[in-house]
This record gives C-alpha cells, sequence and structure tokens, in this order.
C-alpha cells in the first residue's frame, strides 16, 4: 500500500512561529516525525539547531515529550528511556533526534554502543553537513570542497559514509531519507518503528544559513542531491539493501543530472576548483558501486 | 531475634542494597576498582534474583545518560564509577542535578592520573562538589550498604529532589570484607516507599526538559533552588536516619557523628574509612596523653555541615582537618570549607590542615596521633600555627 498525504494525521507537533530559521530542514524534518509518529514519540535532543528550534523554556514550539541532553549523549539517555518503558509496559517509540555532530563526530561512540547493544530505539541523524548551532563549522559530515568557517578554502577530506558505517552494525533496520521527500521518509520511520531493536535513519537536510542558498529553495537543494546521486535514499532490513523509488531511476548513471546543478546553487561550492569537482563526480560513482553490492 | 551477619566487601554492600532497594535499571561501565559491584549485580539480575535490567554501556558518560533516561522515565536507577570515570561523566552530572532527577551512584573514590594509580583518594568526589549532587561518604562496609538504601529514600522525598553519591574508599573498603548486617527485604520495604519523583516523560504528554531559557532570571531561580534543595535536605537526612535507626538500630547522626566530643578541646575532622584510624587515635591520645581530644566524622560533603562544625569548633582550642584531596594553588577542600563557614560566623579556633594519604600513601593512627599531638603543643606554645597547611609524610618530608 502506498502511502499518501490524505492518510496522514491532521495533528500539528511544530508550532507556527518557532524558531527556526526561514527554509529550515530540521523543521521540516521535525513534522514529518510528527505524522509518522506524533502520538507516540519521546524524543531524546542534543546539542543542536533543534535546541533553539524548540523555542524558549517554559514554552515550546514542538508537542513531543522532549529531554534535551548533553551532546554526547542522545542514544543512552533514548536507550535508558526504552528500557524503562518496556519495565512499566508502557507503549512508546524512543527516538534520538540528533545532527551530523551529535551523531557522526562527538556522538559516535555513543551512537555505535547503542547501536552494537541492539538497543530499541531510533536514532534520526538530521544531517546539515555542518555544526550549524554553533556557526557553521565543519564536521566529518561536510562534503570535500565545502566552505565552513573553519574551511574557508574549502574542506579537504570528503564526508565519512555514517550510513555505511551503520549497515556494518548488522542492526536490524538502516535507511537514509531526504525532507525532499517527505511520504519516504514517513514510511520508514513507521516500518523503523514496527521493528525491535536499533534503527538508524539518516536524514539529508539542505540548510539555507550554512550552505548559502535561498530559503524558499530546501526542498529543490535536497531534490537535486538525490537527481544527481549525490544522495542515495535506500533502506535495509536486516542488512539487505533495496533502493527506495526516488533514487530508484538514478541507480542507471545515464539518469543522473551533472551534480554541477546541484553544486552550482549553493554559495559553500562557489570556490571549488575544477579538480574537486571531478573529484565529488567520482565519489558519486563511487558510492552508488558500494551501496549495489549490498543490494 | 539475634543480629546474622555476613561477611561481605564494599562493594558487595553496594550491590546488595541496590537489589534490597528494588532498583530497577542498572547501567555502568567498568573501572577499578568498582568492577564487582555491577558484575555481582550483573550476577543478581542473570540469576534471578534481582528483577532489573542491566544496560552494558561503552562509557560512563553513557552509563549515566542511560540511568538518567530510565529514571527521567519513571524507574529507579543506578550506576557505579570511580576515578575517571566519575570525571568522564562530570558533564552527565550537572545534568542530572540541573533535571532534578533522584538517581543514584556509588563513587569508589580513587586517585586521578597521571600516574596511572588505583589507590584512594578522595579527588574524584571532592572534583563533584559543585555539581548539585547530594555526596555521602562511608566510614564502613556496614555504613556503605545503609546509606545507600538510605540515599534513594533521601534523593527521591519531594523536598529534595536531586541525585546522590555514596563515596567509599577504594580497596581499603571496596575490597576488605567485614561483617555486615544485610536487611530483609521486609524492613527494606517498609522503608523506602515506590519512587517519587517531579515528572515522568511519556509519550502523548508533550513535556519539555532543558530548551533554551527565555527569562534568565528564572533560571538563576532554578539554580537557587538546588541550593535551597541542599539546605531542606538537611533536615530530611536525619529524619531518614533516625527512621533507619528505629527500623535496624543503626543510627549514624545526620551529617556529622561526634566520637567523643563532649568534653573535647581540640577536634580531629575527617571523612571516609581513615575515619576508623582517627577514632583509635582519639583514644589513644585520651587514654595515653590524657588530651581532650574529639573526632567530627563527616558523612556528608553536600550539603556540607555547616551548623554541626560551627557548633563543635565554636569553643574549641584547635582543630585538625585531614584531607585526602586538595585544590593546587589553594588548600585541602574539607578544610578549605571548615575554615570559611567557621570564620564567617565568627569561630576565632586556630584550624590547621593535615595533607595526607593522597595519590594512597597509607595512614596509620600513629601518624594522626603525631600530627595531633605536634599541633596541639604548638597551639598551646603560640596561640596559634606557623603554618596552616601541612604537608605530612612519614618521618617528615
Ligand atoms: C560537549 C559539548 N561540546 C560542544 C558544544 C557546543 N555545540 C553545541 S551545538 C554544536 C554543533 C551541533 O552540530 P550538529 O550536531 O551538526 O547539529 P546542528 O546544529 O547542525 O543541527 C556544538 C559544537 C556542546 N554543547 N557540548
Ligand atoms: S541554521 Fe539551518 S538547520 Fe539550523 S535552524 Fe537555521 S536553517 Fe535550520
Amino acid at each position: 500500500m502506498v502511502l499518501t498525504i490524505k492518510d496522514l494525521p491532521k495533528d500539528k507537533y511544530v508550532m507556527p512561529g518557532n524558531a527556526a530559521c526561514p527554509g529550515c530542514p530540521e523543521n521540516l524534518g521535525l513534522k514529518f516525525v510528527g505524522m509518522a509518529l506524533g502520538e507516540k514519540a519521546i524524543l531524546t535532543i542534543p546539542a543542536g539547531c533543534t535546541s533553539v528550534i524548540q523555542g524558549l523554556l517554559p514554552g515550546s514550539g514542538l508537542k513531543f515529550p522532549i529531554i534535551n541532553v548533553p551532546f554526547a549523549s542522545s542514544d543512552a539517555v533514548a536507550a535508558g528511556v526504552s528500557v524503562a518503558k518496556k519495565l512499566i509496559g508502557e507503549d512508546a517509540v524512543v527516538i534520538a533526534w540528533a545532527g551530523d555532530g551529535g551523531t557522526a563526530d562527538i556522538g559516535f561512540a555513543t551512537l555505535s554502543g547503542a547501536a552494537e547493544r541492539n538497543d530499541n530505539i531510533i536514532h534520526i541523524c538530521v544531517d546539515n553537513e555542518a555544526y550549524m548551532n554553533t556557526g557553521i563549522q565543519r564536521s566529518s559530515q561536510t562534503p570535500l570542497g565545502a566552505w565552513t568557517t573553519t574551511t574557508w578554502k574549502g574542506k579537504k577530506e570528503r564526508k565519512k559514509d555514517l550510513p555505511m558505517i551503520m549497515l556494518m552494525h548488522k542492526i536490524p533496520y538502516v535507511a537514509t531519507a531526504s525532507v525532499a521527500y517527505p511520504l519516504d521518509f514517513i514510511e520508514k520511520l513507521r516500518k523503523a518503528a514496527s521493528i525491535k531493536g536499533f534503527k538508524y535513519i539518516h536524514l539529508h537536510a539542505p540548510c539555507p544559513v550554512g550552505w548559502r542558498f535561498d530559503p524558499m529553495k530546501t526542498v529543490s537543494v535536497a531534490k537535486l542531491a538525490v537527481e544527481t546521486g549525490m544522495w542515495i535514499l535506500f533502506e535495509a532490513i536486516n542488512g539487505k539493501v533495496v533502493i527506495s523509488p526516488p533514487s530508484k531511476p538514478y541507480v542507471d548513471k545515464t539518469k543522473r543530472k551533472p551534480i554541477k546543478e546541484y553544486l552550482s546553487i549553493q554559495g559553500r561550492f562557489r570556490n571549488i576548483t575544477e579538480e574537486i569537482l571531478k573529484d565529488l563526480e567520482r565519489q558519486v560513482d563511487e558510492n552508488w558501486e558500494t551501496l549495489l553490492k549490498f543490494t | 531475634m539475634g543480629l546474622v551477619l555476613t561477611t561481605l566487601t564494599g562493594n558487595y554492600a553496594v550491590s546488595y542494597a541496590v537489589k534490597l532497594s528494588r532498583v530497577k535499571v542498572v547501567s555502568a561501565y567498568p573501572i577499578t576498582p568498582q568492577t564487582t559491584i555491577v558484575e555481582k549485580i550483573a550476577q543478581l539480575i542473570e540469576d534471578g534474583e534481582m528483577d532489573a535490567e542491566m544496560i552494558r554501556v561503552e562509557s560512563e558518560h553513557s552509563a549515566l545518560a542511560a540511568a538518567y533516561g530510565a529514571a527521567s522515565a519513571g524507574v529507579r536507577a543506578f550506576t557505579a564509577t570511580s576515578s575517571h570515570g566519575l570525571l568522564y561523566m562530570h558533564e552527565m552530572l550537572w545534568w542530572v542535578a540541573g533535571s532534578r532527577i533522584p538517581l543514584v551512584m556509588a563513587v569508589a573514590t580513587r586517585t586521578i592520573g597521571p600516574p596511572w594509580n588505583i589507590w584512594t583518594d578522595h579527588s574524584d568526589l571532592m572534583d563533584q562538589r559543585d555539581t548539585g549532587w547530594l555526596i555521602a561518604m562511608a566510614e564502613n562496609n556496614q555504613e556503605v550498604l545503609d546509606e545507600t538504601i538510605k540515599m534513594f529514600k533521601i534523593t527521591e522525598d519531594p523536598r529534595v529532589y536531586l541525585p546522590g553519591i555514596v563515596g567509599l574508599d577504594a580497596f581499603i573498603l571496596t575490597h576488605t570484607s567485614e561483617p555486615v548486617d544485610i536487611p530483609t527485604q521486609e524492613v527494606v520495604d517498609q522503608f523506602l516507599p515506590d519512587r517519587r519523583q517531579p515528572y515522568v516523560f511519556k509519550a502523548g504528554d508533550p513535556l519539555i526538559m532543558g530548551n533554551i531559557p527565555k527569562d534568565l532570571e528564572l533560571n538563576m531561580r532554578m539554580r537557587e533552588d538546588i541550593d535551597k534543595a541542599m539546605e531542606r535536605a538537611k533536615k530530611v537526612i536525619d529524619e531518614v536516619d533516625f527512621e533507619w535507626g528505629k527500623l535496624t538500630g543503626r543510627r549514624y547522626g545526620g551529617l556529622t557523628e561526634c566520637y567523643r566530643c563532649e568534653d573535647a578541646k581540640h577536634f580531629i575532622i575527617g571523612m571516609g574509612a581513615w575515619v576508623g584510624d582517627m577514632r583509635e587515635a582519639v583514644d589513644k591520645l585520651r587514654s595515653k596523653y590524657g588530651v581532650k581530644v574529639g573526632l567530627i566524622k563527616i558523612r556528608y560533603v553536600r550539603p556540607f555541615p555547616r551548623e554541626d562544625l560551627i557548633k563543635w569548633l565554636s569553643n574549641a582550642s584547635s582543630a585538625v582537618v585531614f584531607d585526602r584531596s586538595f585544590s593546587p594553588g589553594s588548600g585541602g577542600h574539607l578544610f578549605l570549607e571548615t575554615v570559611a563557614h567557621a570564620s564567617v560566623a565568627g569561630v576565632r579556633t586556630p584550624i590547621k590542615n593535615c595533607l595526607a594519604g593522597i595519590a594512597g600513601v597509607d595512614v596509620t593512627y600513629e601518624d594522626i596521633v603525631d600530627v595531633v599531638l605536634k599541633s596541639i603543643s604548638e597551639v598551646e606554645e603560640v596561640g596559634t600555627f606557623k603554618e596552616f597547611i601541612e604537608w605530612y609524610y612519614r618521618g617528615g618530608r
């Protein structure tokens, strides 16, 4: 059965007028989490943009139960909540909602630990490819060549392949998603919630502030990432990779748009050299090749 | 009914206290000499003797984080650590206290490196004084067991709602067997009510903890309330001690215990396992040297026993504070706090600091007798101390 907009609940979990920047991808992602799992979700949120987006204490612009937690602790706190809810016999879907820093860098040991223990939680990495909350510093998820405030001449290293690393943890569920494909994301969230154990969803989240593009274009940029093949949507149940429908056409390399289309609408790639462009193109091919080996 | 004593190490005393307190989630990461606390609990759970879940985390930061998650979600939780493990989770200690989530942790007090050193001092424990946790320190394995059970009741009292640490000296208690009375489950059940906490996270209930404050003054008031809760805890600690005493016959006093203080002119102040040696020193100083010495045993570092110390010290001739931890460039931790509160209260008694037993160096009751005799004679000669902070090494510097 294919999910359509009509099937989604009307309840809102993200209130208008919260503290997100215009065009914020994290805000979009949170809306979709609300639509998918609203009444069941308990969120742990480490330091990052979502700490701000929530709005100001004692109020809040989000309607989830939320435990804000130290930067490197979201999965461990979530694991504790999940065990407690099991013992109490309460139905809850415990979600660690963390940025790329809180997931791939400072939070990485905690993430890997929870995954290896197969704690019954969903980790969502909302990946805006830098530390946005502290002012656009590079992270391990920043792509090669991208400008950040700690890589003024462009990042010299490539993006760490986190979904692949999580796949290698042999957890029951790994998926990638994009804020441009809400139904795909929502379906994946619901599937994840129905599976016991550790579930990892990596949500691509283009940030107008950090990537230097018009806030009207968040969804178009996110779409282009998929259409150029730079971001591949897939899911893997018990390690078996299935390319998701939005990315299916791009298994065929000739169908992919030139990555220049994706890069040129973002200010952060303004100064990349021809050599880096070639390197990025090569990375796209390489990433596809690697991933398809697991299908 | 006769008392049946079991021989237990300090660590096993913690494990049994945790079991008797019906803890539901234990999460921990191994570090010497805390390990056997958690190993025992794992065994009790696997053998079906204890109805709880264990989260075998990958670090101490996560150990406290997971215990915090479980406690925030509504169940009694426990963790234990030591030394570098405690420092590694330091950030989480602040978070748990700031969230006002009751939780209990055992700390096997141990030296901090470098060099790697597994023996006791109190640097790790004392490094947590500003976090907002209640901090108790035990003298023997019976007190370890009793204080751990009591700590659940104290931390879950609505007047307090703060997390709490029970400290026990590395090896001197953690790995030394002593006869201990293990209370029955019925006694503990009678003593310890079901878990209480200020709020519980539940699906469908949009409660938020920890987002950015709109009003900084509100934030400041939240910090101030931690301080007020510490003040309120003093009474709760007393009450709980009294109640536990009624059930078991064991009363320890509240924040302090005073040994042979009634007619004392000179005081020894200290905490932890070497208080046992200090008792012997007091007896010796009285019987052999005829000096009227009393001992103030610090049972709680937080809340700090300001009133007790002021009361005993205000009419004293001298006092020596023995510290197993210090702040480089300043002085011993217990000493600094004692003199600060005493001087504010107008106490003029000369108080000296003896830094000893740091990095696990062994100190005997004879050493303590030595230090106290010298300090008494100095005060009697000059009326005060030439040096207020002394590093003590057996046989001189
Ligand atoms: C231990 C610790 N170190 C550093 C920080 C400062 N800090 C807060 S948010 C943040 C970056 C967050 O980046 P990311 O996880 O990618 O989330 P985003 O802000 O992009 O949503 C940093 C470095 C912190 N809060 N805690
Ligand atoms: S910086 Fe980017 S991710 Fe952060 S709130 Fe603004 S738009 Fe959202």
